[in-house]
């Protein structure tokens, strides 16, 4: 099928686009990369009366290394940062994630603040964010906030993003000392969204023992997870291949409540959680070792 | 509801071009419809088949995800683009000659995209061109001419004199 027909605004500066979500609150809709936008409006499963076009608005594009970690642009495209050297270097779990993505097509057009505020609970990036524990700038007609990922998402496509506020900016906290991260996720081919997936991010303290974990999880619930009683059960432990077992255990039988559908049953997507949860922190642990 | 119609001016395929269309409409559409291009081939509408794949200022892009005013100002290359001076591109004379389509349906999109590869990395991999071609789908063909073919028409684009192999063109005796 075919887009519906809707006005369509192309403003240059985030006040202007901001004034336009305004007038036209809740018919209105930004576009980002439409990459999921898009697709949905083909099929009329969205019909916004206003489209707002935020791809001519260059302060809203970008990447930003400083002392406190790095900022991301919200229109930023995802191949940009899948091939940022300062990605690369300082958020190593951004870029391992990001070739999950679809494929280069998707990517090339994709944006990384599209992403997040779509909130898809089978998108790499919202779970990436959690792990992470990045922080959202939000700005609105009531001035600009920041939200901690985990806070932003509220359900199955749902975010504390309001209908006039815009999702600006992304700020990933700079790795701790000896930390490491890893992306793993099963997918029945490669760019299909993920049955299951996991970031997790640990960190090591003097004696090797696991400081502090954040393991989020995507495909498995309304959104992002944020695997609490995986993360309580290895913190403090040495990480031995039994702690890490102890804690995938925990992932899959306590984190989740996971949706079987046509692609995978809930208990098959438990039992990937607990395998790729055991695998996550298995890389994350060595990589925070090598440092 | 008759749409105003919006106006925008671009490079396509090497000339300038205006073009005024609905302005609800896709990319994919505004080719085939109000430029009259239609190499551009319209599949899933959803991202997953690439079978609409157009360069977008020399990058890959889905032209069904894209709305045709997106491309205001920018430089749009289809599949009528390739061929120069009455000359198939490198790419076009390869998958011909090695039998790289069998329905045709997906080559456009398929030779735009090794278009693409070829301009940034002219000695690709397998596992690069796989990468590549990823977002492309064909049911018919299989993959394997298709790589063989980007192959080929890498190495006469570095200027090799490649000719392709016997058990490429006739099978395994």
């Amino acid at each position: 099928m075919k887009p519906a027909p809707f006005e369509y605004h192309r403003p240059g500066t985030v006040e202007e686009a901001l004034a336009v979500l305004a007038r036209h609150s809740g018919d209105a809709k930004p576009l980002a990369g439409g990459q999921s936008l898009i697709p949905a409006m083909n099929f009329r499963l969205a019909r916004p009366a206003v489209l707002v076009d935020l791809n001519r608005i260059p302060a809203l594009a970008g990447i930003r290394g400083s002392a406190d970690g790095l900022r991301i642009g919200a229109m930023t495209r995802q191949r940009a940062v899948e091939r940022d050297a300062t990605v690369a270097r300082d958020a190593p779990l951004v870029a391992e994630a990001l070739p999950h993505i679809a494929h280069p097509q998707i990517r090339t057009r994709g944006t990384v603040g599209g992403s997040l505020a779509h909130a898809d609970p089978a998108a790499e990036l919202p779970a990436v964010m959690v792990a992470l524990d990045a922080t959202f700038d939000l700005v609105g007609p009531r001035g600009r906030r920041s939200i901690a990922a985990t806070e932003f998402y509220t359900g199955l496509f749902t975010t504390a993003l309001a209908p006039d506020e815009l999702l600006v900016e992304i700020a990933i906290p700079r790795p701790a000392p000896r930390s490491g991260s890893a992306f793993v996720e099963v997918a029945r081919r490669h760019g299909d969204y993920a049955l299951a997936g996991v970031a997790a991010v640990v960190a090591l303290d003097d004696a090797g023992r696991c400081r502090a974990a954040r393991i989020a999880l995507l495909s498995v619930g309304d959104g992002p997870v944020l695997a609490r009683k995986a993360a309580q059960a290895i913190t403090g432990e040495s990480l031995t291949a039994e702690a890490i077992k102890g804690a995938a255990d925990a992932a899959a039988s306590q984190d989740i409540d996971p949706p079987g559908d046509i692609h995978a049953s809930a208990a098959y997507r438990r039992q990937l959680v607990g395998v790729l949860v055991r695998r996550a922190l298995q890389r994350a642990c060595e990589r925070a070792r090598s440092h | 509801m008759p749409d105003p119609k919006a106006t925008i001016s671009f490079e396509l395929n090497g000339e300038p071009a205006t073009l005024a269309f609905a302005p609800h409409k896709t990319l994919l559409e505004v080719l085939r419809e109000d430029a009259g291009l239609t190499g551009t081939k319209h599949g899933c509408e959803l991202g997953e088949c690439g079978t609409c794949t157009v360069l977008l200022d020399g990058t890959p892009v889905l032209s069904c995800l894209l709305l045709g005013l997106a491309c205001a100002g920018h430089r749009v290359t289809t599949v009528e683009g390739m061929a120069a001076g009455g000359r198939l591109h490198p790419l076009q004379d390869a998958f011909a000659e090695l039998g790289a389509a069998q329905c045709g349906y997906c080559t456009p999109a398929f030779l735009l995209a090794a278009q693409a590869l070829l301009a940034v990395e002219p000695r690709p991999s397998r596992a690069a061109i796989k990468q590549a071609l990823a977002g492309n789908l064909c049911r018919c063909t299989g993959y394997l001419k298709i790589y063989e073919a980007v192959e080929l028409a890498a190495a006469r684009l570095r200027g090799e004199d490649a000719t392709p192999a016997r058990e490429t063109l006739y099978g395994h005796a």
